[in-house]
């Protein structure tokens, strides 16, 4: 079995999730919810997981099947407690995200009469506040990765401790990634810096295709190729149609 | 001979005929789900206008603000799931149409229901801090805790409206009603935010149906919060109404290209489909299934 890019995204994104211990993780999009999945399966069996609707479910389901047995209801109302109460990691796409990792879901252009209008602000400016937050990027480009987000919705470290306590206590984004590399925001200041690199991707096409600055800790290694188990969790249990490679081509 | 509760059924009509310009709507549901759609296209139909509309955002912000209808916008989000950026609306917002929007986290969103709904004038929260919602909205305000942590929070204002509009699966005529979906969503915080609301429901059943099969834990909305009921079946097409019927996909995906297209695509839909009464809507719209079935 060879792995995909996709199934390398979805590795990664598990990883994520490795750590979290007993908490709700809840995946925004295809790739999310294919990593958090695998996460459950194998890294972190600890982890809370959604039908994404209404439903905590004891054991992850293939990608949109009906999990058979449920474990806890959360309609949306739950999820604002449970995001103010911080036991989850929420994981975001983002339309435009800054080298300060701040995201943008709202508006393309400028905000009053916007070129591009997005989903709005959706639940992202209390999630980064409240709770651990990651991004997936599924078409890494210079159009995504900005130096700075035209609208403020997911509030990166900087800027929330530049608006004080309140606001920088919980404020934990994780991982950003993408298509073509993993991302932390520990470089200086508060700033992206480049984890790793998916197999078969150069670094230089990583830089040239992030329109910021990005900070490089020495060499960066490749990020790791799924495990045979993750393979075949992946292949014959999670995703055995294939829906990932809608959102991660096959090269 | 004994009294019992005052019987609030109306039409659809007489809902939209105490609405007035310039009142704030709230309207329930959320995004694609549960919407009170028949009451909305009333109000297309209207000569309401200038209104302030509160909504967790569907197609009712895509119809009303196309229709031209709002002056003010409060959101966190406008959606239609399966096509994840409303056409109408992103139309409105890129064309400057919406006079004043209000822009809001969803976390915020919900605290401002919560102070409405308790008579109290805000509460404060995390969500907002450090975002653009403060920045597009300098009037919102932050608080200082009073306690030892001396934290700076979002004061998030009361979210208040003059009228709610809620759709609910099953009602009785004096307007208790229950949810038999899977999400109540915030509909029973919005009546208590409104000075009047109303629901409309799939069914009117007798007070002792709503429960006769349905646990009590869904009797979502109790009577005293409820100013006026409306039988309407359907009611919440093209938006979920679980279990009674899904999302209307292939409505919606016409609808979405309506709206998306050209003026001459859109006015098409609306004189297929809005140009009537609701009776002329359920009938163009089991006229267009039934196309889709041959």
């Amino acid at each position: 079995m060879t792995p995909t890019r996709a199934d390398v995204c979805a590795a990664a994104i598990a990883d994520a999730f490795a750590d979290d211990g007993e908490l709700f993780a809840s995946p925004m999009g295809l790739l999310p919810m294919l990593g958090v999945r695998l996460a459950r399966l194998t890294s972190n069996p600890d982890l809370v997981i959604s039908d994404g609707e209404s439903l905590f479910l004891a054991s992850p389901p293939p990608l949109f099947a009906k999990g058979d047995v449920v474990e806890g209801w959360i309609p949306f109302r739950r999820v604002f407690d449970v995001v103010a109460h911080g036991k989850r990691h929420v994981m975001m796409g983002a339309t435009q995200v800054d080298k300060h990792g701040n995201q943008n879901i709202s508006a393309i252009g400028d905000f009053a009469q916007p070129e591009r209008q997005l989903l709005g602000s959706r639940g992202a400016p209390g999630n980064t506040v409240n709770n651990r937050t990651s991004y997936w990027v599924p078409k890494h480009s210079a159009r995504v990765f900005v130096e700075k987000v035209d609208v403020v919705t997911g509030v990166g470290p900087k800027l929330a401790k530049a608006a004080g306590p309140g606001a920088s206590r919980y404020n934990d984004i994780h991982r950003i990634v993408s298509n073509l590399a993993v991302f932390d925001l520990h470089g200086p200041d508060d700033t992206l810096r480049l984890l790793s690199v998916h197999p078969g991707v150069s670094y230089d096409e990583v830089l040239s295709a992030t329109g910021c600055d990005v900070h490089v800790d020495g060499a960066v290694p490749e990020t790791r190729l799924p495990r045979t188990e993750e393979l075949i969790l992946i292949n014959e249990v999670l995703d055995p149609q294939g829906l990932r490679f809608k959102e991660v081509p096959q090269e | 001979m004994t009294k019992g509760p005052r019987d609030k059924r109306m039409t659809i009509d007489e809902v939209v005929a105490t609405l007035e310009d310039g009142i704030t709507l709230g309207i329930g549901g959320w995004g694609p789900r549960r919407k009170p759609m028949a009451l909305v296209r009333a109000i297309l139909r209207s000569d309401l206008k200038d209104l302030t509309l509160v909504s967790w955002g569907g197609a009712d912000v895509g119809l009303l603000v196309r229709a031209g209808k709002v002056r003010k916008l409060v959101y966190a989000f406008v959606s239609l799931d399966s096509v994840p950026l409303e056409p109408n609306f992103q139309k409105a917002r890129q064309e400057g149409t919406i006079p004043e929007v209000v822009e809001l986290d969803e976390g915020m969103f919900q605290t401002g229901l919560h102070a409405a709904a308790q008579r109290l004038p805000f509460l404060p929260t995390r969500a907002g801090l450090g975002s653009d919602v403060l920045v597009n909205n300098p009037w919102i305000r932050t608080v200082t805790s009073p306690y030892a942590d001396g934290q700076e929070l979002v004061a998030v204002p009361a979210l208040e409206f003059d009228v709610a509009l809620v759709h609910l699966n099953r009602a009785d005529r004096h307007g208790n009603a229950t949810y038999l979906g899977p999400d109540p969503y915030f509909d029973d915080l919005f009546c208590l935010a409104a000075k009047r609301a109303y629901v409309s429901c799939e069914q009117i059943v007798d007070t002792a149906g709503l429960t006769v099969d349905t646990p009590v834990q869904r009797l979502l909305i109790s009577r005293m919060m409820v100013d006026g009921v409306v039988e309407t079946p359907n009611g919440a097409h093209f938006t979920t109404c679980t279990p009674d019927y899904e999302r209307d996909e292939r409505f919606q995906r016409a609808y979405a290209a309506a709206a998306g297209g050209t003026d001459d695509e859109w006015a098409a839909f609306e004189e297929r489909f809005l140009a009537g009464d609701e009776a002329a809507y359920q009938a163009a719209v089991t006229a267009f299934a039934e196309e889709a079935a041959r």
